[in-house]
């Protein structure tokens, strides 16, 4: 086998999709229509990255490109979060406050310690795994503290009633919330190595990269992501319960669940 | 002049125009004794309750605490002078102890918690129980020692007793009334005319959004009750 996977390669791959769509088809699941929507989007959204990337981190092209390319990152995870939890005041605001964060101080470490030099190749995809992940933990947050104060309201009202202010009143549930969007980054951090072999490795060495440099490639982007997932998650929930608090410390009216008004 | 109620409406109006759960409400509670707020489900008795210490606003009309505008006044200062105890039982997690510490977390010694506690009712020792296992009775006689902590001057009780079963539901009744008769003034919502008889000293009765008839106990109920 060759370093490649090619067209046919990936072709080859669709065998997957295709036992996908049998199980989907024969446990009457009804997401075969997602499934192939899905792979087509993703097909294409990737394919038109590559091309893309394959300009913007060719080392004549003005590093400046590679810039606006994770300011787009960033801007797109917040959009992202924002259409997720809509229940949230101005989750866009904090949203991009947030990941800008996480990205601000990933690439302070990731760029200013010098782990990786200062060029297109490394700036855009650092940034769109470190991004990538923060969204992920923040949409969990946004989505999971409105449902937990909606279903937490007659606590919240408990305690508000005794005069606590709303942030000692949001407390116990902010921090549930936390710890329920942090655990799986910590869970797969524990996991290294022993379950699964993460991405940015696998590709490496796919690609023919000496496995113990591969490695600490890893490890380092590993490190760069918990970092991100944490200072995302914290200033996500911190800047939304706000938002779900009049200033007379009220909980706002908030649906059952984030779902419906999606 | 006479003395400011306890509690005032003027004109209050709450909830979007399209679907009122209170409508130019007029109404005065008397600062003294214990005033019952019924009326059927829905009617807007527990929305009352709630503007009384802010966890509802009115959507238009004023709400006065002896004479002062209650959106002129520091919420959790309000809330900590008027307290609440909800239809529910909500404990919070963890001891009796913790419970009653976050109502007031200066008050670090045993005997002034067991103190609260001997006042809903409850012995010493239910200071170390696990607030999760007590049962409804008791959690909701938690909750009053814990609205009792912040050392309130006004007591709200939003149907107390609905979770509860008749004995455990007279001792809070029996509860209510001591605290009346050591000064503290109790606004107790129920939709029980039983209740309402047992208890009332004055009595607001709510229709759908408004008021219905108020005053003394026996010029509202008769004096047969």
């Amino acid at each position: 086998m060759g370093d490649d996977v090619g067209f046919e390669g990936l072709a080859a791959s669709l065998v997957l999709v295709a036992v996908a769509l049998a199980i989907g088809w024969r446990l009457r699941l009804r997401i075969q229509r997602d499934l192939v929507v899905s792979v087509v989007r993703g097909f294409a959204q990737l394919i038109a990255v590559g091309a893309a990337l394959a300009i913007v981190i060719e080392p004549k092209t003005p590093l400046v490109w590679s810039w606006l390319w994770v300011v787009g990152i960033v801007v797109f995870a917040a959009a992202t979060t924002r259409r997720r939890a809509p229940a949230v005041p101005g989750l866009f605001w904090i949203s991009l406050v947030a990941n800008g964060a996480s990205a601000a101080i990933g690439f302070a470490v990731a760029f200013g310690l010098g782990m990786f030099p200062v060029e297109g190749r490394t700036l855009v995809p650092v940034a769109g795994m470190l991004v990538g992940n923060s969204m992920k933990s923040a949409i969990v947050v946004a989505e999971r503290l409105v449902e937990a104060l909606s279903e937490g309201r007659q606590e919240v009202e408990a305690r508000l009633a005794l005069g606590q202010p709303w942030s000692a009143a949001s407390r116990p549930i902010v921090r549930g919330v936390l710890r329920t969007a942090l655990s799986p980054q910590i869970e797969n951090t524990k996991a290294l190595g022993i379950v699964f072999l993460p991405g940015a490795m696998t590709g490496l060495i796919l690609a023919g990269v000496d496995p113990v440099d591969a490695v600490l490639v890893q490890l380092a982007l590993m490190y760069l992501i918990l970092g991100g997932v944490a200072t995302t998650t914290a200033v996500t929930a911190l800047g939304a319960v706000r938002r779900l608090f009049t200033a007379d410390h009220r909980l706002v009216a908030l649906p059952r669940s984030t779902r419906d008004t999606g | 002049m006479p003395p400011p109620a306890l509690f005032s409406f003027e004109q209050v109006s709450v909830g979007p125009r399209e679907a009122r759960r209170l409508e130019r409400l007029d109404a005065s509670l008397p600062d003294g004794g214990l005033t019952v707020v019924a009326g059927p489900s829905g009617s807007g008795k527990s929305t009352l309750l709630r503007l009384c210490n802010r966890l509802e606003v009115p959507s238009e009309g004023c709400v006065r605490h002896r004479g002062d505008d209650i959106a002129q006044r520091d919420p959790l200062e309000l809330r900590r002078e008027v307290a609440m105890v909800f239809q529910r039982p909500v404990t919070f997690a963890g001891t009796v102890r913790d419970n009653l510490r976050e109502a007031a977390p200066a008050r670090d010694d045993d005997d002034a918690l067991a103190e609260l506690l001997e006042r809903a009712g409850l012995r010493r020792a239910f200071l170390e129980r696990d607030a999760g296992e007590l049962s409804g009775g008791e959690a909701q006689r938690v909750c009053l020692a814990r609205a009792l902590a912040t050392q309130p001057r006004v007591l709200l009780m939003d149907e107390p007793t609905s979770s509860l079963d008749g004995e455990a539901a007279a001792v809070l009744e029996r509860l209510a009334r001591e605290l009346v008769d050591d000064g503290t003034p109790v606004v107790w919502v129920t939709h029980s005319q039983e209740q309402m008889r047992r208890l009332a000293d004055h009595v607001l009765l709510i229709a759908v959004g408004h008021v219905d008839r108020s005053g003394s106990a026996p010029e509202v109920l008769g004096d047969g009750r």
